[in-house]
């Protein structure tokens, strides 16, 4: 029974070694008997970025722990994931008036990132603390009434060794395997969703929104 | 009505037909390998055995012809700039092989105190080889691009163009013989006109030949590309033969004019049947003609003679391969294929018996000489196989080691090289990957070939030709044939034989698409789809619909339309089979896009009722 759902969002595995060995690994224990769960490889599933919103609405409502599993870019998220945010976490589904799918399960953030731990500091050349990033994610987790769980870090990816690379992988998967009995999480309170109130959003005829079948059947005749 | 008399045609062909059918397979089978199976079945059928055909020498004459048809498909596997390359082994040590054999048993056959107009004739006859069995053994243990096989192809081409003054000149060895007594042209009109010949087969097969070829090919009838394949070998035998050249150089010529035209391979898969079997009627030809009462009557003598001059030419062999030098492993092929007798020294002692240089009881003894030694050779094979691999294994040498793989073929092979596979394969040579290029259409390749694409002339649909194109060892098969009856036949066609290959296809329309599904294909694209949609998305964005959105609105329409397909197939089954004959395709693209009404019809009232897709939150 997969309960955990891990969303992995690489635009370039070919030349990496974090994510490459974490899809490998993640891919590994995801099948087979007791597999707790899915890694859905976003930039494999979409290379046109033609996001396949019911697919993805679906096997979230399955999962009770949803993983983003990505490289830091810009400070953020690659731009499919991102994409994918906007798309599938839609006013009405997972917030805003009746989007209470999401609600109650827990989002865990597993990053890396380019620049070094020194980096990220205000005297280095990042100048914040990777803490500082993590607003954006926490306020999207609270929106949906998803928690918000302490997100997993590795800095320096391009210049880790092995080694350190096998450690974390480890980590991951150990953590996925363990959830929700960590000790880090033991005392977190369960998140009260946000709301966003109704009319804040524009009108739908007006929306850049997801195409819908009504709408393909005009194009379709 | 009494008795029908048979035609001798038809019993002729029934005899030879029926003797290769049942002596080849038990040959095989019992590992003696199929040239022994062609020779036993002619001692069987011949005047010695049953004595059911006679005439064995006017059978080798026309039989003859599968050795020219060997050399010509020989020519077409190797492009003028290789055989430049070779022409230091073919000149070289083909010609220390001729010389030093005809010398060294020129000289003991003297020295045996045989007369020396006899032992030159001997030795002459003797020192060549047989081409036929050479090559074929070659080609049967896939020898071809290893260095004994290189060897032995330079050695037989040598010997091919010495045949020519040695047949000249074996006359003038007569006793008292003086030159041009027969009333014939001088020798060097004869000369002058060999040249013409030479000079009208190069420049005809350069300049003629692929445009003779591609208005043939576009007559689109398989069977007169397959006569004009025979013809042109026939013709040029026929031309070289008259001004008394070897036909079997001839068509070595014209093949190796041929051998970068796109009508290659074609060409091959075409002759080679005929080759096949020709070149068995001629080993069934030689086992009819061993004339077992000149055997009879000198038996000590023909076994004195085999032995010693196959060791003869066994110790010059041997010597070349240890300077060539030949890999170990290969060096008892190489000595093997080269120390018999063969076809031509029946031609230099008939030669030598017209000119009165030898009487006719020598001739005959030295013709059963060869027969015997031909005959020799694949057992002479199956004895080194055992033992030689042994003796390898005893003294611990890598066997293998030096021996040159067989070229690479492409990992992609693309059957259909139109408007579709042309983009296709521009994609896939900006990239690097080599692709083998496939194309029934003649003005198609020749105006590709313009471009200077390397894209060969044939059906894809034809199993042969798929093996030629390294179906067996590619990755990935692109279907981009247009008619959609072709693109399922080579479908079927590599699904059975080369499960390996992954399958790229092209769709015509819906009810092909789903035929292909059906076959277990999962890479289908529809021709018409995505250029349609992409128009699609162009009419949406002069609506007034911003470019992005258009984007994703045909994105969505398009897998939506293949999920429809998907779902569809299964239930399809014999009907879609029956709508594409029919070619009521219309029918099949209504019903598919009122169930897209359908479906949006529901949605819509479920959308109505409650949750509306909208922008982000931020």
């Amino acid at each position: 029974m997969h309960d955990i759902l891990v969303l992995l969002a690489h635009p370039d595995l070919e030349h990496s070694r974090v994510h490459a060995a974490l899809r490998t690994a993640l891919s590994q224990g995801a099948t087979g008997a007791g597999a707790r769960w899915q890694l859905r490889d976003l930039y494999a599933l979409y290379p046109d970025y033609d996001i396949d919103i019911v697919a993805e609405q679906a096997a979230l409502k399955a999962a009770r722990l949803v993983v983003w599993l990505h490289p830091v870019h810009w400070y953020g998220m690659p731009p499919l994931l991102k994409m994918w945010l906007d798309q599938v976490f839609a006013y009405g589904w997972a917030y805003g008036p009746g989007g209470t799918q999401l609600s109650g399960k827990d989002l865990w953030l597993v990053v890396s990132t380019g620049g070094t731990e020194q980096s990220y500091r205000p005297d280095g050349h990042n100048r914040f603390f990777i803490d500082a990033f993590w607003p954006p994610y926490e306020q999207t987790a609270q929106l949906a009434g998803m928690r918000f769980l302490p997100p997993l870090v590795l800095h320096g990816a391009h210049h880790v060794s092995a080694s350190e690379i096998e450690e974390h992988v480890d980590t991951v998967t150990e953590h996925l395997r363990r959830w929700p009995d960590w000790p880090e999480i033991a005392d977190l309170m369960p998140c009260i969703q946000g709301e966003a109130p109704e009319g804040e959003r524009p009108a739908p005829e007006l929306a850049d929104a997801p195409v819908t079948e009504a709408q393909l059947a005009e194009v379709a005749r | 009505m009494t008795e029908a008399h048979m035609p001798n045609w038809l019993s002729l062909g029934l005899v030879y037909l029926a003797a290769a059918v049942i002596a080849v397979p038990l040959a095989r089978f019992l590992g003696l390998g199929s040239i022994i199976g062609y020779l036993g079945a002619g001692i069987v059928i011949g005047p010695f055995g049953l004595n059911l055909v006679s005439d064995a020498q006017a059978m080798l004459h026309f039989a003859e012809f599968g050795v020219v048809l060997m050399l010509f498909l020989v020519g077409l596997e190797l492009e003028p700039r290789r055989l430049w390359a070779m022409r230091r082994p073919i000149f070289g040590w083909g010609s220390v092989q001729l010389f030093g054999s005809t010398l060294l048993m020129f000289g003991v056959g003297v020295l045996a105190g045989a007369p020396w107009r006899l032992a030159l004739v001997a030795a002459l006859g003797l020192a060549m080889s047989s081409t036929a069995i050479g090559l074929a053994v070659l080609a049967e243990r896939n020898l071809g691009n290893t260095t004994a096989g290189q060897g032995v192809l330079s050695v037989a081409l040598l010997q091919d163009i010495a045949a020519i003054p040695i047949l000249a000149l074996v006359p003038l060895l007569a006793a008292g013989g003086g030159l041009h007594d027969d009333g014939g042209p001088p020798l060097w009109v004869e000369a002058a006109r060999a040249l013409g010949v030479i000079a009208v087969i190069v420049l005809g097969g350069r300049l003629l030949l692929r445009p003779a070829l591609r208005w043939i090919a576009r007559s689109e009838t398989p069977e007169i590309f397959t006569a004009a394949a025979l013809l042109l070998v026939v013709a040029t035998a026929a031309l070289m033969l008259s001004v008394g050249l070897s036909m079997a150089l001839g068509a070595f010529l014209a093949g190796v004019l041929l051998a970068e035209s796109e009508y290659r391979r074609e060409l091959e898969t075409d002759l080679e049947p005929f080759k096949g079997l020709l070149l068995g009627l001629f080993f069934i030809a030689v086992g009819m003609g061993i004339d077992f009462n000149v055997v009879m009557r000198h038996p000590g003598l023909i076994v004195a003679l085999v032995f010693g001059f196959v060791l003869l030419k066994t110790i010059v062999l041997w010597g070349m391969a240890r300077a060539m030098p030949v890999p170990l492993a290969e060096r008892p092929e190489f000595v093997i294929l080269l120390a018999q007798g063969g076809e031509f020294g029946f031609v230099v002692f008939q030669t030598a018996t017209q000119g009165r240089v030898i009487d006719g009881e020598a001739a005959s003894v030295l013709v059963a000489v060869v027969t015997v030694s031909m005959l020799l050779t694949p057992l002479l094979l199956l004895a080194a196989d055992r033992w030689w691999a042994a003796h390898l294994r005893a003294h611990r040498v890598e066997p293998t080691e030096h021996r040159l793989d067989a070229p690479q073929d492409a990992p992609v092979i693309l059957a259909g090289f139109g408007r579709y596979g042309q983009i296709l394969a521009r994609l896939l040579f900006s990239t690097g990957v080599r692709v083998t290029v496939l194309d029934h259409d003649a003005e198609q390749v020749e105006a590709a070939r313009q471009f200077g694409w390397r894209v060969y002339y044939g059906d894809a649909t034809r199993l042969d030709l798929l093996r030629v194109a390294g179906a067996a060892s590619a990755k990935v098969l692109v279907v981009a044939i247009d008619d959609v009856e072709q693109n399922l036949a080579l479908v079927d066609l590599a699904r059975e034989h080369f499960p390996q290959l992954t399958i790229v296809a092209r769709a015509r329309d819906a009810p092909h698409w789903t035929q292909l599904h059906q076959r277990g294909v999962r890479w289908i694209e529809r021709e018409t789809l995505d250029a349609a949609l992409m128009s699609g998305r162009s009419v949406l964005q002069q609506l007034g619909v911003e470019p992005y959105r258009a984007r994703r609105l045909a994105l969505h329409f398009r897998r939506h339309s293949i999920e429809q397909l998907v779902t569809m197939a299964p239930h399809l089954g014999d009907r879609a089979r029956l709508i594409s004959i029919s070619k009521a395709g219309r029918q099949q693209l209504e019903q598919l896009l009122a169930q897209e009404r359908d479906l949006a019809q529901r949605t819509r009232g479920r959308l109505q009722d409650g949750a509306r897709d909208d922008g982000a939150p931020g």
